[in-house]
C-alpha cells in the first residue's frame, strides 16, 4: 500500500500532548488502563508513553484474546485436533500458542490435520468440501469476533452442514473489566475503552464503570492522535472529578452498538456461568457457549474433551502482567526463556500481547525518544 | 486481530444480502455483510472488515486514515494477506451473480 509513513496531523498531536502536560496535576499519579490489545500494540508501536508526562502510567489490560486463554483450553482443543477424523481450524494467532504438548503448528508437524483460516466462513467451506471429515473451528475473540462465529453457525444450520462444529472460547470484555475493578491489587483511575469491541456492544454498556465504580471511560480509536485525545479526555474528567463514558471513536462506534450483531449473538450463544481467564482466574458470566439449540455444532458436546486445568509455568508471571500489576520486562522470564521465537506464555505470542509488543518496540521507543 | 481492514464495496452478491465483493488495495475478495444489513450497504461504500465480515460503514476519508494506520503499524501486509486468504467466495457467489458478471463482460 502506498500511504505515507508518518503520523496524521503531527501539529495536532503535539498540541494535544502539550495540553495533557499542561493539565496534569503535578503531585498526582494517573493510572490509565487501555483494555484492548490493539491499543497496547499501537501505544508501543508509536512509543506514545514518551509523549506523556511521567506521572501518567499506561497499564495494559486483558484485551488480547489468545493471551487470556488458559492453557487447559488449548489442551482441550488440541485433544480434538489429534483425532484422525478431524480437521482443526483456527486463526493464525492461535497457531503458535503453546499447550502442554506443544502448539497447533507443532501438532501439525506431528501429523495432525491443522489448518489456519482467516475467517470462520473458510472453516465452514472446508466442511462442505470435506463431507467425510469433521471440521472443528477453534473460536477465540471478544465481542468483535463472536458475531462472525454466530453468523457462521447460523449459516451452518441453514445449510445443514453437520460435519462442522465450533470449540467456543469467546469471552466478554465487561465481566473482565469488572473483575479488574473488584481486584484488591488493582488501582486504575480510568479506562481507555476498546474500539472495535464497542462497534458491536456500543458505548452504553460501560456506564456501570462510571456509575458503580466512579471511574471514567473513554472509548478510543487506534491512531496516535485518537489515543492522545482519549487520554486528554480522561485527564479532564479525573481533574474535574467527573466519571462518565465518553466516545472519542464516535465516527465508528454507535452508542447502542450493532443491532444485527447483538441479535446474532443472542440467538446463537448463552453466557457460561463462569470461565477461567489466564491471570485473572475464574470470572462469572464472562464467556459464551453455544445455546442448546446449536448443540449439534458444539465441539464440546460432539467430542469428549478432557476438560483439563493447567497452571501456568511457575516462573512465568503472565497473570501479574495481564492485570497490569507488573510491566512485561519485570517478569523473570522476559527476554530470556520467553521470547517471541520461543514463547512460554501467550502474551509473548500475539502481536497484541503486552510482552510481544514490549519486546518488539520498547527498544525502538527508547532510541526514538530523543 | 483487533485491527480492522478498510475495503470498498465493488458489488453486492445476490445471496440474501449476505455477501459482497470488496476491494482492499487492489485485492478483490468476497466478504459477508450480514452485520450491516440495517446500514444499507451499496457499491462504492467503505467498510471495516474483520475476519471476513464487514463490521462498520465508514467514510472514504476514514478508510484512507485506517489504511495509513495499518501501514504505520507495519500491519498493512498482514491485512492484505488476511484479505487474500478469505476463501469462502465460490460458495457465496450465486448463479445470479455469475450471470451478472458475464453480462458485465459482454457489455
Amino acid at each position: 500500500m502506498k500511504y505515507v509513513d508518518e503520523f496524521r496531523d503531527p501539529a495536532l498531536i503535539r498540541k494535544t500532548a502539550d495540553e495533557i502536560a499542561r493539565l496534569i496535576e503535578r503531585d498526582r499519579h494517573y493510572r490509565i488502563m487501555e483494555v484492548c490489545g490493539g491499543h497496547t500494540f499501537s501505544i508501543y508501536r508509536f512509543g506514545l508513553q514518551r509523549l506523556l508526562p511521567e506521572n501518567i502510567e499506561l497499564v495494559h489490560g486483558p484485551g488480547c484474546p489468545v493471551c487470556v486463554l488458559p492453557m487447559g483450553r488449548m489442551d482441550d482443543g488440541l485433544a480434538i485436533a489429534a483425532r484422525p477424523e478431524v480437521i482443526f481450524t483456527a486463526f493464525g494467532d492461535v497457531m503458535r500458542v503453546p499447550g502442554r504438548r506443544g502448539t497447533p503448528l507443532e501438532m501439525r508437524a506431528k501429523g495432525a490435520d491443522v489448518r489456519m483460516v482467516y475467517s470462520p466462513l473458510d472453516a465452514l467451506k472446508l466442511a462442505m468440501e470435506n463431507p467425510d471429515r469433521q471440521i472443528v473451528f477453534f473460536a477465540v475473540g471478544f465481542e468483535t469476533t463472536a458475531p462472525s462465529t454466530a453468523l457462521t453457525l447460523l449459516r451452518a444450520r441453514s445449510l445443514n452442514v453437520d460435519n462442522f462444529s465450533v470449540f467456543c472460547n469467546h469471552v466478554l470484555i465487561l465481566p473482565a473489566i469488572r473483575a479488574i475493578l473488584d481486584s484488591p491489587d488493582m488501582r486504575i483511575d480510568g479506562f481507555i475503552g476498546p474500539g472495535h469491541v464497542s462497534t458491536v456492544i456500543g458505548a452504553r454498556p460501560y456506564e456501570f464503570i462510571a456509575r458503580e465504580y466512579g471511574k471514567p471511560v473513554v472509548i478510543s480509536g487506534f491512531e496516535p492522535l485518537d489515543l492522545l485525545q482519549s487520554i486528554l479526555m480522561l485527564i479532564k474528567q479525573l481533574n474535574q472529578g467527573r466519571a462518565e463514558v465518553e466516545n472519542q471513536y464516535a465516527r465508528v462506534v454507535p452508542w447502542d452498538g450493532n443491532r444485527p450483531a447483538l441479535r446474532a449473538l443472542a440467538e446463537v450463544f448463552a453466557v457460561r456461568p463462569f470461565f477461567e481467564w489466564r491471570g485473572l482466574g475464574f470470572i462469572s458470566q464472562s464467556a459464551l457457549r453455544l445455546r442448546d439449540e446449536f448443540a449439534a455444532w458444539d465441539a464440546e458436546a460432539r467430542f469428549s474433551v478432557p476438560g483439563v486445568r493447567v497452571t501456568d509455568p511457575k516462573a512465568a508471571q503472565c497473570g501479574e502482567v495481564l492485570k497490569g500489576v507488573l510491566p512485561p520486562n519485570r517478569c523473570k522470564l522476559f527476554g530470556r526463556e520467553c521470547t517471541p521465537e520461543h514463547p512460554v506464555g501467550a502474551l509473548m505470542v500475539s502481536s497484541e500481547g503486552a510482552c510481544a509488543a514490549y519486546y518488539h518496540y520498547v527498544h525502538a521507543m527508547v532510541t526514538a525518544g530523543d | 486481530m483487533c485491527l480492522a481492514i478498510p475495503g470498498q464495496i465493488v458489488r453486492l452478491l445476490d445471496d440474501e444480502g449476505q455477501y459482497a465483493v470488496v476491494d482492499v488495495s487492489g485485492v478483490r475478495r468476497t466478504i459477508n455483510i450480514g452485520l450491516l444489513r440495517e446500514d444499507g450497504v451499496k457499491p462504492d461504500d467503505w467498510v471495516l472488515i474483520h475476519v471476513g465480515f464487514a463490521m462498520s460503514k465508514i467514510s472514504g476519508e476514514q478508510a484512507m486514515d485506517q489504511l495509513r494506520l495499518l501501514e504505520m503499524l507495519g500491519e498493512a501486509s498482514v491485512a492484505l494477506e488476511e484479505v487474500s486468504g478469505y476463501d469462502f467466495a465460490e460458495r457465496a457467489e450465486s448463479t445470479n451473480d455469475r450471470q451478472a458478471r458475464s453480462a458485465e463482460r459482454s457489455e
